[in-house]
């Protein structure tokens, strides 16, 4: 005999399939199946520039040529010395901010507004805007720099690697961190004041309490804020492309916009598949690390 | 409101600061936009002796702007109303519905959303040109469900969690079947959720630049990050049009974000959080 609420619960189980199936299928479509067919396309080698060469079968041959591709080799560095160099910086001010507005009472939503628009717009935009401010000649950084007397003649920040950087760093943080810091302060205000009441009653200092009090508590919230952002600066094209075009030269090239030269400027579409095939393996590294490390509530037992 | 005394003094005077840091481009770049071009190139800094709207005219009539715009507001329309319908419907099975799989399925969207759009160019520039939808509405519309379609879900499973179950439980009762319940007493408790979640997907479309710069050909197609980033004078950037531009393409953005400030932080800060 059919138990009536085993009958009600399969009922509920295919009502949830109908209504998960659509946005499954979409995601699956547009994103798995493409991620599929990026890994078999790295397999070969396909030139769209000498279409007459056919696809040929070369197994793991991109990837052997990666491994002695300096070109790679450099754009892996300066990902990594962008993430490091943003996310550092991000977090110590994001963090900062946070606790400047848990703390101020008046004017928070003026802050709050004032940082978000930075975060909401193109970042397309906020490439323009800093190139405009360290542009050589219109440039109002040059225009102080040289008022204050610092330097004799206005730099030209982008003919040189080393001060490439400066805008793009600056960019970045300036996008960005009002993000972390919105993050952080969601996170801060999760926590109970009574316990800094407590706290207080016992004596214990201001200093005492965020080293006891606040840094352990917000650790979870400090945790995403990091891995976002790290995931977010390994994946930087828009703000390079526009700021500096990766270059001069090669010399602040990322990973994502080698790969997009060897795809739509050399089109490589095989070697270009393999380089995004290395791109993916490591962000989902980090993204597992992400899942796991916080046992985000996914069972729908909220907290 | 805990502490006083200087601490507090301090962190105000911090957040002036960083409150300057965050406008002072947006303001640089409107001055600039109304300064004649001549002006701007005489050395930066410096108030225009002569306001000028001409870099807005120009860019409204040589470059006519208004075509990257449309195309910007078509396809991130077009993909957020895709993504919210679709969306909705699984979200509230992953927030409410009891079956096998569901956590699976979260952990599987919540990855999605942290693809790097960059590893999946290459086969969807095939497949859009196998299908010749290269330089098309669709062509765009399709590679922005990528990133559109997890985020829309996982925004709106936070917000279907946080409707009380009891007036389900009520509406069951009372005869109402599931599709009921949920169209019925569900959806429009969401609609303040669903509208933050439009409003989140709608700005990261805006915004996207990459599938938009691979994907389209020409100034027809492009949207506005794509068009703005490839603005070209003959000698020089252009930079009274690409920073009037530049206003123009944020104005939107920021009218909507200042509007519904409160809720988007929310929105951005709720899957986030807990942990």
């Amino acid at each position: 005999m059919a138990d009536p609420r085993s009958d009600d619960l399969r009922a509920e189980r295919r009502f949830a399939w109908t209504l998960v199936a659509p946005a499954l299928a979409t995601i699956l479509l547009v994103a798995v199946f493409p991620l599929g067919w990026t890994v078999w396309e790295s397999l070969h080698r396909n030139d769209l520039r000498m279409p007459w060469l056919g696809k040929p079968f070369v197994g793991l041959g991109n990837y052997a040529e990666i491994l002695a591709d300096g070109r790679f080799r450099g754009a892996l560095g300066h990902t990594a010395l962008f993430t490091a160099l943003t996310v550092s910086l991000e977090m110590v001010l994001g963090l900062f901010l946070a606790l400047a507005m848990n703390r101020a009472f008046r004017g928070r939503g003026v802050v709050r507004a004032a940082i978000l628009v930075p975060w909401a717009i193109p970042t397309v935009v906020a490439a323009l805007l800093w190139r405009f401010l360290f542009d050589s000649e219109a440039g109002i950084v040059n225009a102080v720099l040289v008022g204050v007397g610092a330097v004799d003649e206005p730099p030209v920040w982008f003919i040189n690697a080393a001060t490439a950087w400066v805008p793009v760093v600056l960019a970045d943080v300036w996008k960005t961190t009002p993000f972390v810091a919105l993050l952080l302060l969601a996170g801060l205000q999760s926590i109970p004041t009574e316990l800094y009441e407590a706290a207080a009653v016992d004596g214990a200092g201001r200093w005492w309490q965020l080293r006891h009090i606040t840094l352990p508590l917000l650790r979870p919230a400090l945790l995403v804020a990091l891995i976002f952002r790290t995931l977010d600066a390994f994946r930087v094209f828009d703000l390079i492309y526009v700021l500096t075009g990766g270059g001069p030269g090669t010399s602040t090239e990322p990973v994502a916009l080698y790969t997009f030269n060897a795809l739509f400027q050399n089109l490589r579409f095989g070697y270009g598949a393999a380089l995004s095939v290395i791109v993916f393996g490591i962000t989902f590294a980090l993204a597992l690390l992400y899942i796991r490390g916080l046992g985000v509530s996914l069972s729908g037992e909220e907290r | 409101m805990k502490g006083g005394g200087w601490g507090r003094w301090a962190a105000a005077g911090a957040l002036a600061l960083l409150v300057a840091f965050a406008v002072f481009p947006f303001a640089w770049a409107l001055v600039a936009s109304v300064t004649p071009e001549a002006e701007l190139f005489e050395g930066g800094g410096g108030w225009p002796r002569r306001l000028t709207g001409d870099h807005y005219r120009a860019l409204f009539t040589e470059r006519d702007f208004w075509v990257p715009i449309r195309n910007s507001l078509v396809v991130a329309g077009a993909t957020t109303a895709f993504c919210v319908a679709v969306g909705s419907l699984a979200a509230y099975a992953l927030a409410r519905l009891r079956f096998r799989g569901k956590a699976a399925i979260l952990g599987f969207v919540l990855a999605v959303t942290m693809f790097p759009q960059i590893s999946i160019v290459s086969p969807l520039f095939l497949l859009l040109r196998e299908l010749r939808l290269i330089n098309t509405y669709p062509g765009l519309v399709l590679p922005y469900l990528t990133f559109a379609m997890p985020l829309t879900v996982w925004l709106l499973v936070g917000y279907f969690r946080q409707i009380p179950p009891d007036l389900e439980e009520a509406a069951r009762i009372d005869g109402a079947t599931r599709w009921q319940t949920f169209t019925r007493v569900v959806l429009p408790l969401a609609v303040p959720g669903l509208a933050t979640t439009a409003i989140l997907t709608f700005i990261y479309c805006w915004n996207e630049f990459l599938f938009a710069l691979s994907f389209t050909l020409g100034p027809e197609r492009h949207t506005v990050p794509v068009a703005i980033a490839l603005f070209r004078g003959q000698y020089q950037v252009p930079w009274g049009e690409v920073l009037a531009a530049s206003l123009v393409a944020t104005a939107p953005v920021a009218a909507v974000v200042l509007a519904f400030q409160r809720r988007i932080v929310q929105g951005l800060t709720s899957g986030a959080v807990k942990g």
